[in-house]
């Protein structure tokens, strides 16, 4: 088996990842993608904390982050469509009427 | 055990009156009030003023509940109360500005009490897990609220900017108390402690995760450089839900800041006072300076917002020097009262002057106001003195309070930042002031009572509760945390 570690190098090598994702894209959808990739990222931690202290707390949260995280993906997208629908664009660079 | 969950329900209460009170509205407006929205504002009204009572009659009681996952001790009662006047000043905000703007939807009212419900849990989470949950509970209604007038450009931008950056906070708040819990085996404040107090903690991921957790609420409370979305998404979002946004969201961040690290982390103190430090320092030099640019008044008062940001959180950096405690904790919730109250007198003239059409918003457009409205001139005005720290209003006394804390820390030189900070606030506080008063001018004001309810009793309290500061003060400073 592997060790523990292993898991939280990989969690936190996601977790980067995601974070850059929503720096650098452009795309609402590629950004929220990169958000989910954070999302389980941190799920892999708790999972792989849960196993380290044999507890279940761990796996317990996971079940609300997903939960939340699937609130946050009917808000998000209802979002997105509905701004497409009315300029057919979603790319960020475009949405730049505030400004100050 | 039936015993124990009935002191559980009893306890938070309020919250669930507010949670069901918001699902039963949505079938009732769904049903019956589609074509009368005012009475749905009324019924809101009512649901808040209910839950308010609640809180009221147990005031100074305190207990645990659903086995120590929330805490109801004074702090979190008071957060309550500041919270609840929040929600209704939103549907008084509210109940004029959508019939005009023909956003007649009832969900307005619901997603608001839904809202108000996370910042309620906030301030009584006694667990990670009810942080969370909190957090996006608040989280999630208020971005739908950014957008709630779409198809109207700005508000679509808002809402998508409001909502990348919310998730975007969320998943660092979620990666850190994966770390805290990694760290102390368990998500439980009073277990976190007992590792921490017996060396059970792995100290790196406890570190790493608490930053974390600050770096994800520092998105929320708008502390540079986590502030990017705010102008845009005060400036997008429908004025009221900017108002309800700018208190609500902000004392619920602070509250979930100060319990866990006043009360949870003060071991790191050590550690993440100097990021505490550069924080508050950024945050009030940014905000104050780039206000001075603006000159559309939604964008000046939520730059305005994130400099306050930058004074509360400069009341934290002691957050570790176990005297001053309830130094820190009083001067905060202190400040957030000022703060509410100069804001909602602000936000509510912003809304008077606003057209329809999104215009109404630039500094210009308040020339003259003073010679032709008086009475809202003048809750605009104590509001700017108020903001700037001037007395005799709230807002010195808070600013007062705050410097006295830091300066009891011994951090002179970060009071001596937020003082010159607030020199520099003056400029574009005043000017608003100046522009009222002194050029002539012909402003279109939308008369409405529950406007002007909101302006004049705002400002009045801001004025008179300056005259009773010191009873006040010492009133808060009994809001302590507690851990049961």
């Amino acid at each position: 088996m592997l060790p523990i570690e292993a898991y939280l190098v990989l969690s936190a090598v996601l977790f980067t990842l995601g974070a850059l994702g929503v720096l650098v894209r452009q795309n609402p959808i590629i950004i929220f993608m990169s958000i989910e990739l954070m999302l389980n990222s941190a799920n892999l931690a708790f999972v792989a904390f849960a196993r380290l202290h044999g507890q279940i707390d761990g796996q317990i949260f996971v079940f609300f982050v997903m939960a939340v995280a699937a609130a946050e993906v009917a808000v998000g997208l209802a979002l997105i469509v509905t701004i497409f629908q009315a300029r057919h664009s979603i790319n960020l660079d475009r949405l730049n009427s505030l400004k100050g | 055990m039936p015993a124990d969950i009935n002191a559980s329900i009893l306890a938070i209460l309020p919250v669930i009156v507010l949670a069901a009170w918001a699902s039963i509205l949505l079938l009732i407006d769904l049903f019956f009030l589609r074509k009368r929205p005012g009475v749905t504002s009324a019924l809101t009204a009512l649901g808040l003023l209910v839950s308010l009572g609640l809180v009221l009659v147990r005031y100074p009681q305190t207990s645990s509940a659903f086995g120590g996952m929330i805490t109801v001790d004074r702090f979190a009662n008071f957060q309550n109360l500041l919270l609840l006047s929040s929600g209704l000043v939103g549907v008084a905000l509210a109940h004029d500005y959508l019939k005009r703007l023909h956003l007649l939807r009832g969900e307005y009212y619901v997603l608001l009490m839904f809202s108000l419900t996370g910042m309620m849990l906030m301030g009584m989470a006694s667990d990670l897990i009810i942080v969370f949950l909190g957090l996006e509970l608040l989280s999630i209604p208020l971005y739908v609220l950014a957008g709630i007038a779409i198809p109207r450009p700005n508000s679509a931008e808002a809402a998508l900017k409001y909502f990348l950056l919310g998730a975007f906070s969320s998943g660092f708040v979620v990666y850190g108390i994966a770390l805290v819990y990694g760290a102390a085996a368990s998500t439980g404040f009073r277990e976190i402690i007992a590792a921490v107090n017996n060396g059970l903690a792995n100290p790196l991921w406890l570190l790493l995760g608490a930053a974390l957790i600050l770096i994800g609420l520092g998105f929320k409370v708008a502390l540079v450089p986590f502030h990017m979305w705010v102008p845009d998404a005060y400036h997008g979002a429908p004025t009221a839900v900017t108002a309800f946004m700018a208190v609500g969201a902000k004392a619920a961040g602070f509250a979930a800041l100060l319990r866990l690290f006043v009360l949870v982390f003060p071991s790191l103190a050590q550690d993440l006072m100097p990021v505490f430090w550069t924080l508050a320092a950024l945050t009030m030099t940014l905000g104050n300076v780039v206000a001075i640019a603006q000159s559309n008044i939604k964008r000046l008062l939520a730059y305005s917002s994130i400099a306050h940001a930058g004074y509360i959180i400069m009341a934290l950096v002691p957050f570790g020097q176990v005297g001053i405690a309830s130094e820190v904790v009083g001067s905060v919730l202190f400040y957030l009262v000022a703060y509410a109250f100069t804001s909602f007198a602000a936000w509510a003239v912003v809304i008077a002057l606003e057209q329809n059409d999104e215009t109404g918003l630039n500094l210009e457009d308040y020339a003259g106001l003073g010679r032709k409205y008086p009475a809202l001139a003048a809750a605009m005005a104590v509001a700017m003195l108020s903001f700037t720290g001037i007395p005799p209003t709230l807002g010195f006394f808070g600013k007062f309070y705050l410097f006295r804390t830091v300066i009891q820390g011994g951090f002179i030189g970060l009071a001596l930042i937020g003082v010159l900070t607030s020199l520099v606030s003056a400029y574009y506080y005043l000017r608003v002031v100046v522009i009222m008063y002194m050029r002539p001018g012909e402003p279109v004001v939308r008369q409405n009572v529950w406007l002007q309810i909101t302006a004049l009793g705002s400002a009045a309290v801001v004025v008179l509760l300056s005259v009773f500061a010191q009873p006040a003060l010492t009133w808060v400073a009994q809001a302590i945390l507690q851990l049961l």
